[in-house]
């Protein structure tokens, strides 16, 4: 049985006109935002397949305009998130590709501001459903359904024992890992969901962890 | 949990209790969330509904321009004519279009099941509202009756318009409507089935065609009809015309006539409606020769 809650029919509530082109999209920037970590000065949205082709009638663009604001699919402000860009100073440009990608509804996100950038790739696979498939660089999938942790860390030993092990101490399972390195002994990444929410001081003590760079959480 | 709609109605019919309780006590055992907490949520659904019917009937117009404006002028007619069809029906298909109206001109909405067939239920349940006098906690149950039987079909066949094409959105919902309009007018739950039954039969076969790949042409008018066949329906079950085919053979007819449906006519926007040239023409004005010119 796919379907086993009556919210799954009755449901969810949302900005229209499309699940999957503007509820989809709008997750996709709010977990671009999230992974970001702070509000972007800039963003660079690159729109394949059918995203770039009926954005403009789906309000694919104010919805992910939106999530970068950190705005939930049925945050009433989607729609006039391009004026609540340049409020908060964020300038964004949109981009037609014509090239082919994996999935028809993908939209390449490069945020920064003055201290650092960052890209993904993200996909809105149907129903409102969206998951991040690429980030820097690094393959992955990231639902943003359950909480998630992001840690970006050296390639050494202990690492990944070091993170999972604090995991352990506040009693945090692990639903969904992954790891990713572009090459041996260089930047590695993990992606952790998780089965409950990580409280802030476990968080701080990730961050102290040995050949831990960066760590940031995802949540609804 | 319920497979299908025999088994929904032997479970109503065994413990001598409504759909939308049989729903209700599946969900609260399903989720283990308190059963005021999941009452409470469909709650706000229904708030979401009323709102979008409202915003709608005053008038919206979509970012394309496609679709917006109709609600209004069925209100107008209602008020100022003497309608053929009756003030029910028509008030049950403004409503049914102002919520997709509201939802192409990127409002709030309730997806039920989907976002392109969200005004079949709240159309049916507004529209019955004044005739029936429901209380909340009566209109609050009238979701669940529709979200049970919108369950059957999307664990046994689709409620989707790229899987199944339009007889899996808005015959869906109209079945699901109709289903609960019954329930919510005192019909049985056999009743509530045949109700789906009728329903489902007459939108067999209802391909996806949207012009320029929107969900506005022909889906916001699709949602008129399909609510105001659920009220049919209903009617004919009440007074107690039954289906040949039981409900779920038909649902089992709905899935394998969806699976033989040409991909063209599953929500790519390059069959049916949208390929006759003035839906490629629109599509031309809204984006430009790119995605009309096929």
């Amino acid at each position: 049985m796919k379907f086993r809650s009556v919210f799954d029919i009755i449901g969810p509530v949302m900005i229209g006109p499309s699940s999957s082109h503007t509820a989809g999209a709008a997750r996709i920037g709010k977990m671009a935002r999230q992974l970001y970590g702070r509000p972007p000065q800039w963003a660079k949205v690159h729109l394949y397949g059918s995203f770039a082709k009926t954005y403009q009638g789906h309000g694919t663009d104010v919805a992910i305009v939106g999530g970068l604001l950190n705005f939930d699919t049925y945050d009433e402000r989607i729609k006039e998130a391009f004026d609540y860009a340049k409020e908060a100073g964020m300038e964004v440009d949109f981009i037609e590709e014509e090239g082919s990608s994996d999935h028809p509804n993908t939209a390449r996100i490069k945020l920064g501001d003055e201290t650092g950038e960052f890209e993904l790739v993200g996909i809105s696979i149907g129903g409102g459903k969206a998951e991040i498939t690429e980030l820097n660089g690094f393959e992955l999938r990231l639902t943003g359904e359950s909480p998630a942790i992001l840690v970006m860390h050296n390639d050494r030993y202990g690492a990944i024992a070091a993170v999972t092990k604090v995991l352990a101490q506040y009693e945090i399972n692990i639903g969904h890992m992954e790891v990713a390195r572009k090459e041996a002994g260089q930047e590695a990444m993990m992606v952790i969901e998780t089965d409950g929410r990580i409280p802030e001081v476990a968080m701080e003590e990730l961050k102290d962890c040995e050949h831990i760079l960066q760590v940031v959480t995802i949540s609804e | 949990m319920f497979k299908n709609v025999s088994e929904l109605i032997e479970l109503a019919e065994t413990e001598g209790i409504p759909i939308s309780e049989v729903m209700i006590r599946q969900e609260v055992k399903e989720t283990d969330k308190p059963r005021e907490e999941i009452f409470a949520e469909m709650g706000r659904n229904l708030d979401v509904m009323e709102k979008a019917v409202e915003e709608g009937l005053e008038g919206v117009e979509s970012r394309s321009g496609l679709t917006g404006g109709d609600a209004v002028l069925l209100r107008k007619y209602m008020e100022e004519h003497e309608s053929l069809s009756g003030n029910l029906i028509l008030d049950v298909i403004s409503k049914a279009v102002a919520t997709n109206e509201v939802n192409a001109a990127m409002g709030t909405i309730c997806a039920t099941p989907t976002a392109g067939s969200a005004g079949c239920v709240p159309g049916v349940l507004f529209g019955l509202k004044p005739r029936l006098n429901p209380t909340r906690d009566q209109m609050i149950r009238f979701l669940f009756t529709s979200g049970a039987f919108g369950q059957v079909i999307a664990n046994n066949a689709s409620i989707s318009g790229a899987a199944g094409g339009c007889q899996a959105e808005v015959g869906s919902a109209a079945g699901m409507a109709s289903a609960a309009a019954v329930e919510l007018a005192g019909g049985t739950p056999q009743q509530s089935a045949e109700a789906m039954a009728i329903t489902l039969k007459n939108m067999l076969g209802l391909v996806c065609d949207p012009v320029a790949g929107l969900v506005e042409v022909p889906c916001v008018k699709r949602n008129a009809m399909g609510s105001s066949q659920a009220i049919v329906s209903a009617d004919m079950s009440l007074a107690g015309v039954t289906s040949r085919i039981p409900c779920d053979e038909v649902i089992g007819a709905m899935f394998k006539i969806g699976q033989s449906m040409s991909p063209a006519l599953k929500e790519t926007g390059e069959g049916g409606l949208a390929a006759t040239p003035t839906g490629r023409e629109l599509a031309k004005k809204v984006f430009g020769p790119a995605l009309g010119s096929e």
